[in-house]
């Protein structure tokens, strides 16, 4: 797992021939290989963007705004959750609770935690992730 | 001595020397440590509350030549967030407690299973670590902990798919028996024990059982972490005292229109205003790992529901048909019956159905959804239905 941990960490996504290669590497199956990635949210075995934007959806979260927030993100990036933008920068999912129920809405881009969210705030945050 | 009301508590977050209570600990016998532990009565943190003492001393009793502690930081119960806050502050005291639990055990290697959301603590953490193998060499006690990432998963809280996460593979819970205590991580003894627990453990070498025993109630020794949200003035980190009654604690956390507490996160019990002052937060009542979520009247305990179960149903690993296929049809159900596709009974069928899952369902995840699902469809049936 830390090696497929430490790809998504740099890639953001694991693509089959990655995970064939890591089989090989480990003298195991591809399938089991694959059935590892395939059974944890955060290892991706499909195309993701640079920035991997999840916003929680889990009660809280969801009590404190969280449709404004994601509405706004789509609104910004032109496309809708589970999906990636066109050039490969962004991609926007929904995930369940991330622990951040006393601040929320919350959010993660990649690994850095955004709370207590606004329309405002998250604008501000996903403009400076686009002139990165 | 019985609790009488809410008292804050500063135990998890107090300042101490680390080195001075892990001095103290290391010179005592395994067999003195785990009487302490069991005369506490600390029971663990997580939420399962099972003795922490005697986690120990069924541990302490397997014969191997390879033994481990593992601190089970995948915090993933909806509302619960105290662990990291823990960590981010007092993770020294995290390693002394699985360091003591090493000693107890018999034990020279301990892991942190690590939610991959809090993924971001980590380069804190490592430097943390390496000052705190710094300072147990200089005590002259061998004890070496590593960290390892979870990646997204729920049921990877659950103990046995923790283990199998950390040997790499899928995290689908083992069957049980064997526990842990006899084989776990590795199929070696192990003792897992949530970030709290192991806290606390170090707090009771440094003050003694008796000053433990002298909060809570017999049944809830000591105080604990809440994490309070949801409709609350005053969301956060708070350490209280075990023992209070609901009611007790939205007087103080309530933003008076609360109509209902969920104790325990998603897996837990759903407690209406009418119940606030008979219901006991703690083991004799309602047990939580920490989460208190408050919602007031303008919320619907539909949506709340639905909420959970979409969450169970997504996070249900799949393994066992009693969980994966009971989180999707009580889903499909609770819709159903709200759209008025069926007659309002068949509710009475969906809670046969959470029934069965409790008996029927492998791991504590396919026990627990009916807490959730009976308390809040008992208590607010006509807010499901119309």
């Amino acid at each position: 797992m830390p090696i497929l941990q430490g790809i998504v960490h740099k890639h953001n996504y694991l693509t089959d021939e990655v995970m064939v290669e890591v089989a090989r590497e480990l003298d195991i199956s591809a399938a089991e290989v694959y059935g590892t990635a395939s059974f944890y949210t955060f290892l991706d075995t499909q195309v993701k963007g640079k920035y991997v934007i999840r916003v929680c959806k889990t009660i809280t979260c969801s009590m404190k705004g969280k449709s404004d927030i994601i509405q706004t993100l789509e609104e910004m990036l032109k496309i809708k959750v589970g999906e990636t933008t066109a050039d490969n920068q962004f991609s926007l999912l929904e995930t369940n609770c991330i622990g951040w129920c006393h601040k929320a809405p919350a959010i993660l881009i990649n690994e850095m935690p955004y709370t207590e969210l606004t329309i405002e705030k998250v604008t501000e945050i996903i403009k400076d992730y686009m002139q990165k | 001595m019985e609790n009488t009301g809410l008292n804050k508590v500063d135990l998890i977050f107090e300042k101490i020397n680390n080195s001075e209570v892990l001095t103290k600990a290391f010179s005592m016998t395994r067999e003195k440590i785990i009487q302490e532990m069991l005369d506490s009565g600390l029971k663990g943190r997580g939420g399962a509350g099972f003795p922490t003492g005697l986690k120990w001393k069924y541990t302490a009793a397997e014969k191997s030549d390879e033994k481990y502690v593992v601190c089970n930081a995948d915090e993933g119960e909806p509302g619960t967030f105290k662990d990291r806050e823990i960590l981010e502050r007092v993770s020294n005291k995290v390693h002394g407690g699985m360091a003591i639990a090493g000693k107890a055990i018999g034990a020279k290697k301990g892991i942190v299973y690590l939610r991959g959301e809090y993924r971001y603590l980590l380069p804190k953490l490592m430097t943390e670590l390496d000052s705190f193998h710094k300072m147990i060499k200089e005590i002259g006690y061998d004890f070496n902990i590593e960290y390892c990432m979870g990646s997204g998963a729920y049921i990877c809280g659950e103990e046995s798919a923790l283990f199998e996460s950390i040997e790499g593979k899928r995290g689908e819970p083992r069957n049980k028996p064997p526990y842990p205590t006899a084989s776990g991580v590795f199929h070696k003894p192990t003792s897992i024990n949530n970030v709290e627990t192991l806290v606390t453990a170090m707090m009771i070498m440094k003050h003694g059982s008796k000053d433990f025993t002298q909060y809570g109630t017999s049944d809830s020794r000591g105080s604990k972490v809440f994490s309070v949200s949801g409709d609350t003035p005053t969301p956060g980190i708070f350490e209280l005292e075990l023992g209070m009654t609901v009611q007790q604690f939205v007087n103080e956390f309530g933003d008076g229109d609360t109509k209902a507490v969920q104790v325990g996160g998603a897996s837990g019990f759903c407690v209406p205003r009418k119940k606030f002052m008979e219901t006991i937060i703690g083991f004799e009542g309602v047990p939580t790992g920490g989460s208190m979520k408050l919602f007031n009247s303008s919320r619907s305990m539909y949506n709340v529901l639905h909420n959970y179960l979409e969450f169970f149903t997504e996070e249900s690993c799949g393994q066992c048909t009693p969980c994966r296929v009971g989180c999707q049809q009580l889903l499909l159900g609770v819709e159903m019956v709200k759209k008025s596709e069926v007659k309002s009974t068949y509710l009475n069928e969906l809670i046969k159905l959470a029934d069965t899952m409790k008996i029927a369902a492998k791991c504590g995840l396919g026990q627990s959804v009916g807490n959730a699902f009976k308390s809040i469809v008992g208590n607010f049936r006509e807010e499901i239905i119309y």
